[in-house]
């Protein structure tokens, strides 16, 4: 049983970790997040397991991704922990609130954008629409204005400020959604794909900004669900995959890596073929297959360098041609498939 | 949550609700259709009165019951039915409810904030449409006659029954985002029909009458008649002859309290249905 100062204030203590920790030096772990057993059903004409048996806890100042394909339950996660919607079983408390009985707590202290979002009122400018949800926080107007304008200014946007938001494009719509969240100078941010269709140089640019707000302040948290390997093993401090409704691993992006083991992991262009056959050789961990116009690339794990010959005979006698192979150091992508047994797309 | 917090809440949906009643056309085209508007829904039952009576002076209180419950009436169909769409254009249209939702606001100061804008429009709609009959239609009525001792009160319990009815179905909209134009349309009939809008309810069956007689809006209309035209005559045509003004005024607001109570009771049962079902953010594009 946690004591009530604690809860009322918000923080919960990582139990064991001060624990062990508290008794030889004074440091003190916070938990923005903690899970237990947490499920959830969609009930409809067929029922849906979204999330099944998740136990999560993220510490605060952590920037933590979960990682997983489309439908595996990022999403339901984080609609699930912003208060939008409720668990079916299970517990989960928010900067040590729970989601289920004391949703209002929560909401004064976070806050969400989901990627590819472009909600607003089109009738308002885009100064406005932000103005507008600062005032619902409660954030005081200079304050607001000040922080609208430099948002606008690290994001670009700075020129389209009065400008109506029906009138700017659907990737300045994100923008703006995503200066929303952050508007609110909220304690734990909830980002659900954030850079989902935008150019890469913007996206690059987000990165960056996340980067750069999680490092201002110890306290602030972020959760980040990506189906982009490259941004979770950029951003985050620790991963969770998740497929299928459940949490395969959780660790840290190197952490992850070094599940694969070192020499497995390889990479063959050849020309067209049935990839189909490639799983039922002995030694094949997983792998994914990514037909281009005239090439077949391969990204596979496997279990021992031996294994690559009976692979190479397997395209050969299929009539194509191993055009180059190359052996890696494992990526977060292999470390996905070695977990799942398949590639995230 | 402070007062405060409330009243800001109240202030900036007001302000919002306001932007997009009047913001989506030039500032001479929205003036102009909002004189065309009120005149043209009143003009339908006034062309329908005259076809069947000829002229308004034959009877005048008649004609002054017939006008003034389809005028009032604009407050029904702006107000309860506004308060629903702003469910519907939030989640579908704008697509903005999930991110007012888990903000730190009250959702129902959210939507009476949203309803202020409807309030504001229905009350310009109203005076167009009242100054429009007295000049051109010749309806009877004296500023210096009207009660309004018994006009601000029954207006102010007017506007919480109609904002609490709009509740209501604000939390049926957002249970059920494929049928809220139809559950609007369906209810505004019902209520046209049941609570002497156009005419008396005592032409209705018993069984009618006797549901017309639970909702508060039926004495909501029977007081602004009296309240406008007091000793006129007008008292003895909608059905409440038998009952003073106080009674009625007593009706008024223990069905509205009752209705209030009912309604928030709904909304917050939906508003749990609908954050346990996942309908928030439910996009239908329907």
């Amino acid at each position: 049983m946690l004591p009530d100062t604690l809860l009322r204030t918000g923080r919960i203590w990582n139990v064991e970790q001060s624990f062990l920790l508290g008794h030889l030096i004074p440091f003190r772990v916070t938990t923005a997040i903690e899970i237990r057993s947490l499920s959830r059903v969609f009930s409809g004409r067929k029922e849906t397991l979204a999330l099944d048996d998740i136990n999560l806890t993220v510490e605060e100042g952590e920037l933590f991704g979960l990682l997983g394909p489309n439908g595996a339950g990022k999403t339901t996660l984080i609609k699930i922990l912003s208060t939008l919607l409720l668990p079916s079983n299970g517990t989960a408390h928010v900067l040590g609130h729970d989601v289920y009985s004391d949703a209002n707590s929560i909401r004064k202290r976070i806050n969400m954008v989901s990627g590819g979002e472009i909600s607003g009122y089109g009738l308002l400018t885009i100064r406005e629409n932000l103005w507008m949800f600062t005032q619902f926080y409660g954030v005081p107007r200079v304050v607001a204005k000040k922080r609208i304008d430099n948002l606008l200014d690290i994001f670009g946007l700075q020129d389209k400020a009065d400008a109506k938001l029906r009138t700017v494009s659907t990737g300045q719509r994100q923008k703006m959604n995503i200066i929303r969240g952050f508007a609110t100078d909220p304690e734990l941010i909830f980002l659900d794909e954030p850079t989902l269709g935008l150019d890469v140089s913007t996206s690059i640019d987000i990165r960056n900004y996340l980067r750069e707000w999680i490092s201002e302040c110890s306290s602030r948290t972020m959760m980040l669900t990506t189906h982009y390997m490259k941004e979770a093993e950029e951003l985050c401090d620790r991963v969770a995959i998740i497929d299928r409704g459940r949490i395969v691993a959780i660790d840290t992006p190197a952490g992850l890596k070094r599940r694969v083991g070192r020499g497995s992991s390889f990479l063959i262009e050849a020309t067209p073929f049935n990839p189909e056959s490639i799983q039922s050789i002995p030694g094949v961990r997983a792998f994914v297959a990514r037909p281009s116009e005239d090439h077949m690339h391969l990204r596979m794990i496997l279990d021992d360098e031996s294994v690559i010959a009976d692979i190479i005979s397997e395209i050969v006698s299929s009539g194509a041609q191993v055009t180059s192979l190359n052996k890696n150091e494992p990526t977060l992508e292999d470390a996905f498939m070695h977990l799942v047994g398949r590639g995230l797309v | 949550m402070a007062i405060k917090d409330h009243l800001r809440t109240l202030k900036i949906s007001a302000w919002l609700g306001w932007q997009i009643e009047s913001n989506w056309a030039r500032p001479s085209l929205f003036l102009l259709y909002s004189f065309i508007r009120p005149i043209a829904a009143t003009l339908i039952l006034v062309i329908m009165y005259l076809i069947v009576k000829q002229n308004v002076a034959s009877e005048p209180a008649l004609f002054s019951y017939m006008y003034l419950g389809a005028t009032f009436y604009m407050f029904v169909s702006s107000v309860v039915f506004g308060i629903t769409y702003v469910i519907h254009t939030d989640r579908e249209h704008y697509q903005t409810l999930r991110n007012i939702y888990i903000s730190p606001i009250s959702l129902y100061v959210y939507l009476i904030g949203r309803a202020a804008g409807k309030v504001a429009l229905a009350t310009l709609a109203v005076i167009i449409s009242l100054i429009f009959g007295i000049v051109v239609l010749g309806l009877p009525f004296n500023l210096l006659m009207v009660d309004w001792i018994l006009f601000v009160p029954t207006m102010a319990l007017g506007m919480a029954c109609l904002i609490s009815l709009g509740l209501a179905l604000a939390g049926i909209s957002l249970l059920t985002a494929k049928h809220s134009t139809s559950i609007n349309e369906g209810v505004g009939g019902l209520v046209y029909l049941l609570c002497g809008a156009v005419f008396p309810i005592t032409v209705l069956p018993a069984w009618g009458q006797a549901i017309g007689l639970t909702i508060p809006i039926t004495y909501w209309l029977e007081l602004i008649r009296r309240s406008l035209y007091p000793g006129e005559g007008i008292e003895l045509l909608g059905g409440l002859q038998d009952f003073t003004d106080g009674t009625i005024m007593i009706f008024l607001l223990i069905s509205t309290l009752i209705f209030t109570m009912l309604s928030l009771t709904m909304f917050h049962y939906a508003d749990r249905i609908a954050r346990k079902k996942g309908k928030l953010d439910m996009i239908t594009t329907y």
